[in-house]
């Protein structure tokens, strides 16, 4: 068991700089998500964790170690490749032993370190297949397996589960997580997708062009984003992102925004007096989840309806507000397109955003 | 009505397919059967005119002498010590050419370093390289090397130019392997060669097979370069054939020249029967890719 | 592309770290170290004896190999030779027709072994096995074939047709064509092959899809599956001129050149002015031709196959 500091790590392929200044560090135990589209530099990163890749600048530590020299064998790490990377030619007890040979681990312990791993991960019929006999599944099962016997330091993942179908995609997700809470190690996982990222994950940091954008708690990622890319990526539907102005007032930071049916104000949004002073009467983003409209006669949100889109626990309803498309998550009703509505807003969870930086306000 | 003419139509559309396809198939056997049939034949029969024909009476006396008894220049050896020749040539070559060719694809695929793209490119080259364009330096070389004349120097020589193509073969294979496979073994712990002996290899055995039949083939076929850099009782046994058929002295033996080409093609075609999906693989390998 | 270790062999990339230690920096050699024997022959083998050669080519070199420089007078000594001429004219004579016969024929096998054949094996099998001769051989064979006195001539002569005559080989002006005949023999089955992989690769619906739009099998060959096919062409069209223009064997055991010279090619030429004729230098000039020749041919070929190659991963 580890912490993991990255120490403004860069890396570049000739002239092309995939990661620049990259700064991330969890302590013992943790599960942090490398969350970003692909090509961002995720697998880069994780690759650069486990010596796979060598460093452009700046220091890896484990466990208070600098590692930047040491070849991945020797850095206590073991990793879950998105292909999964069986050794197409050896049966699955080879390929979960192979690590514990080469290290010189006696037969007999082998053995009881392949059986303990086969029956927590509930593949012990399997031990004796190649690996072209197996389901994805039970390939991804194998995978794990063979990291679960190293005993390491760091576990990495690399988006271990997107070769999975949907439903045996959740089920994965839930054994890793399982798998987590169990041994307790620090877990580095890289994954495209925010979902996985939100409820796997201790820390996130979500990346884009070789760049942190944001790096905390799965929770504060989400209701605090760092900019309007990170308000964009995790959540689904996005984030609204709405030009509007904050209005100069009294002391209660309000903010307006126009739709074809009138002018929106929200009164108490969360901005320090220092900033509310300093954007009085300014043009602002302003940002509201989904989610944090409520159907309310008494709103002061009038908008029309455009399109609505009923999933089932609540209903989806598009309308335009400041020149773009905002969509509304509510409880179900009788919504009818083209109908006016007033809608209310959590003021306390909307987000502002610079226009000219698009980071966030506070 | 139309029905029943179109089902006929079809009928007669299958009917010349085979046709043709047959006819074909006759005339790519003709030679091999007149080969054949005419080393089973005494010369009198052959002079008196039967060419298509099967032996009257089959004998085995033109194979025993192209094998032990025909002359090649002043040696009257038969074919038996340029086969042994042969062997000795083909073997190592094969062997030395396949591992250094299997290290390079390794190397070129799995441990890329700047300039791989260049290397490969070079060494594609030399797979069309036509050897005309080196037979004059390689054989100042082998002098100096002390190998001229001898079967290590066609070693060296069809090790060289045969690693062009055991590389591409093994690159082109190689690449299909996914690179995660070497990281996950890296994790692992093993080295350079481990993953190449303990991964690699054993993942390898299709390619391996195709890079050793296309060299067998290539080596035990050459003409070129044993006709260059051997003479006398040191060729390999193609160039040994040419100058068995070549004698122009005394009545032609057409049934001992067909006997000798037999025993010289019937490694290759012993291969080929055997392994053709390989072989065929190594045909189209550098044609088509994937 | 995405490899790992590209920039784990890269000088230029290497951290500014405190020294690594000597196995960590062997380790880091060890793949250039394992490769570097053979890229080492290959360039000594190839390059550097191509520039040897091509320095012969422009010394006075005849019995032995001088290193002095003459310019191009062994250039204008070929050119100027009429043997020369014959073997260019009688290369030309020979690409075509063997490219020409050889993927029509190939090509016309290949659509008919599409055709659900019951033993395509046995068929294929049959068409390939001259791929695993040697040029000897097929030359020993067909000499024997086409042998006037005893060959077919005097089969068919012998089935009543008393004046049949196919007596090239005997024939300065037609023994190129004999040189042909056993060449596409050989050839045919390797451009079926090319051909066959092509046309599996073709999606059957696109058949399919023509063929409920009314059309006949020999249209929708024709128009739709021949064009796919022109990676193959390619294929098939640049590999069958390599061996065209290195094609030796082949003409010394069929015809040894003869008669009188009627079937040199540039590859007899060579050889025979090299060492035969203790003309090197007259010789290394024509091997730098072929060797321009096959170049002009081969690297744009490998060229535009490589670029796809790095953009199809
Ligand atoms: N060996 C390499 N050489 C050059 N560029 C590379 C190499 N490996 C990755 N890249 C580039 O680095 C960027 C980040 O790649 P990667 O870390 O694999 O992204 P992700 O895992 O987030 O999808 C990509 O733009 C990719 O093209
Ligand atoms: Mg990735």
């Amino acid at each position: 068991m580890a912490t993991l500091d990255i120490n403004r790590v860069r890396k570049a392929y000739g002239n092309l700089e995939v990661l620049k200044e990259v700064n991330i560090s969890v302590g013992d135990g943790e599960f942090l998500v490398l969350l970003g589209p692909s090509g961002c530099g995720k697998s880069t990163l994780l690759n650069i964790i486990a010596g796979l890749e060598d460093i452009t600048g700046g220091e890896v530590l484990i466990g208070n170690r600098v590692v930047n020299d040491l070849p991945p064998k020797d850095r206590d790490i073991a990793m879950v490749f998105q292909s999964y990377a069986l050794y197409p030619t050896m049966t699955v007890r080879q390929n979960i032993e192979f690590g514990m040979k080469i290290r010189g681990i006696p037969a007999e312990e082998r053995a009881k370190a392949t059986n303990a791993a086969a029956e927590m991960l509930q593949m012990t019929g399997l031990l004796d297949r190649k690996p072209s006999q197996l389901s994805g599944g039970q390939r991804q099962r194998v995978a794990m397996g063979r990291a679960i016997v190293r005993h390491p330091d760091l576990f990495l993942f690399d988006e271990p589960l997107s070769n999975l179908d949907a439903k045996l995609r959740v089920d994965m997700r839930t054994e890793i997580k399982r798998l987590h809470q169990r041994l307790g190690t620090t877990i580095v996982y890289v994954t495209h997708d925010q979902i996985e990222a939100m409820t796997l994950a201790t820390k996130v940091a979500v990346m884009k062009g070789g760049v942190v954008q944001h790096f905390g708690p799965p929770q504060e990622v989400y209701d605090r984003p760092a900019n309007t890319y990170v308000a964009r990526f995790v959540g689904s539907p996005a984030m609204n992102i709405i030009p509007g102005r904050l209005l100069a007032s009294d002391g209660v930071p309000t903010v307006a925004f126009d739709t074809p049916q009138g002018e929106a104000v929200v009164r108490g949004v969360p901005l320090s007096a220092e900033t509310a002073h300093r954007f009085a009467g300014r043009d602002v983003l302003v940002g509201i989840r989904p989610e944090h409209f409520g159907l309310d006669p008494c709103g002061t949100v009038p908008v029309g309806v455009d399109v609505v889109e009923p999933t089932g626990p609540d209903t989806l309803i598009v309308f335009a507000a400041g020149g773009t498309e905002v969509v509304a998550r509510l409880e179900p009703f009788d919504a009818q397109v083209g109908r006016q509505e007033r809608f209310s807003v959590k003021a306390e969870k909307v987000v502002l955003f610079d226009p000219a930086t698009e980071t966030r306000l506070d | 009505m139309a029905t029943k003419s179109l089902a006929r139509q079809q009928m007669l559309g299958r009917l010349f397919i085979y046709s043709a396809l047959l006819l074909l198939a006759l005339y790519y056997l003709m030679p091999l059967w007149v080969m054949v049939t005419t080393s089973l034949k005494p010369l009198d029969e052959i002079y008196s005119g039967s060419f298509i024909g099967l032996p009257q009476a089959i004998t085995f006396e033109a194979w025993s002498k192209a094998w032990s008894g025909a002359c090649i220049g002043t040696e009257c050896t038969g074919l038996r010590p340029y086969f042994v020749n042969s062997i000795m040539m083909v073997v190592p070559a094969v062997l030395l050419s396949t591992g250094l060719g299997a290290l390079n694809g390794y190397v070129l695929t799995k441990w890329r370093f700047k300039g791989a793209n260049l290397v490969f490119g070079m060494m594609l080259f030399g797979c069309f390289l036509p050897y005309q364009a080196v037979i004059l330096p390689m054989a100042q070389v082998l002098g100096r090397l002390g190998l001229s004349g001898s079967i290590p120097g066609l070693v060296l020589v069809h090790t060289v130019y045969g690693i062009c193509f055991t590389s591409l073969f093994f690159r082109n294979y190689f690449i299909t392997i996914p690179d995660e496979l070497t990281k996950a073994a890296q994790i692992d712990g093993a080295g350079f060669f481990r993953i190449f002996l303990s991964i690699m290899l054993p993942a390898a055995l299709p390619i391996i097979v195709v890079s050793c039949i296309w060299q067998f083939t290539q080596v035990w076929n050459d003409f070129l370069f044993g006709v260059s850099f051997t003479s006398g009782s040191d060729t390999p046994i193609t160039v040994a054939l040419n100058n068995i058929v070549n004698v122009t002295t005394g009545r032609k033996q057409y049934n001992v020249d067909m006997a000798s080409a037999m025993i010289a093609a019937i490694p290759t075609l012993l291969v080929y029967v055997v392994a053709g999906r390989y072989f065929v693989r190594g045909l189209t390998a550098g044609a088509v890719k994937g | 592309m995405t490899d790992i270790s590209q920039s784990a062999a890269v000088p230029g990339t290497a951290p500014q770290r405190p020294a690594a230690t000597l196995s960590a920096r062997l380790a880091r050699w060890l793949p250039r170290l394992v490769m570097a024997p053979s890229f080492l022959v290959v360039l000594i083998g190839v390059y550097l004896f191509i520039a040897w050669t091509l320095w012969i080519s422009l010394s006075s070199s005849a019995m032995l190999p001088r290193y002095d420089f003459v310019g191009l007078e062994q250039y204008v000594r070929l050119w100027n030779t009429p043997r020369w001429h014959t073997a260019v004219i009688n290369l030309f004579l020979f690409t075509g027709l063997f490219l020409g016969v050889t993927i029509a024929l190939g090509l016309l096998m290949a659509i008919l072994l599409d055709q659900n054949i019951r033993a395509e094996g046995v068929l294929r099998t049959v068409y390939l096995y001259p791929m695993a001769l040697s040029f000897i051989v097929t030359g020993t064979a067909w000499k024997w074939v086409l042998n006037p006195e005893l060959g077919v001539e005097k089969v068919v002569q012998s089935w009543g047709w008393d004046t049949f005559a196919f007596d090239w080989i005997t024939r300065p002006e037609t023994a190129i064509y004999c040189v042909v005949i056993a060449a596409v023999w050989q050839s045919t089955g390797f451009a079926m092959a090319i051909f066959l992989a092509g046309l599996r690769g073709i999606d059957s619906s696109i058949i399919k899809a023509a063929q409920i739009e009314g059309a006949s099998l020999p249209r929708i060959y024709a128009s739709i599956i021949v064009p796919l096919l022109r990676p193959a062409f390619l294929s098939v069209i640049v590999l069958l001129s390599y061996i065209s223009i290195k094609s030796f064997d082949l003409v010394l055991a069929l015809t040894n050149a003869g008669p009188g010279g009627s079937t040199e090619m540039p590859s007899t030429f060579m050889f025979a002015y090299t060492f035969q004729r203790n003309q090197m230098g007259v010789g290394a000039a024509s091997a730098i031709m072929m060797l321009m020749t096959v170049a002009a041919i081969i690297i744009p070929y490998l060229y535009s196959e490589l670029r796809e190659d790095t953009h199809g991963h």
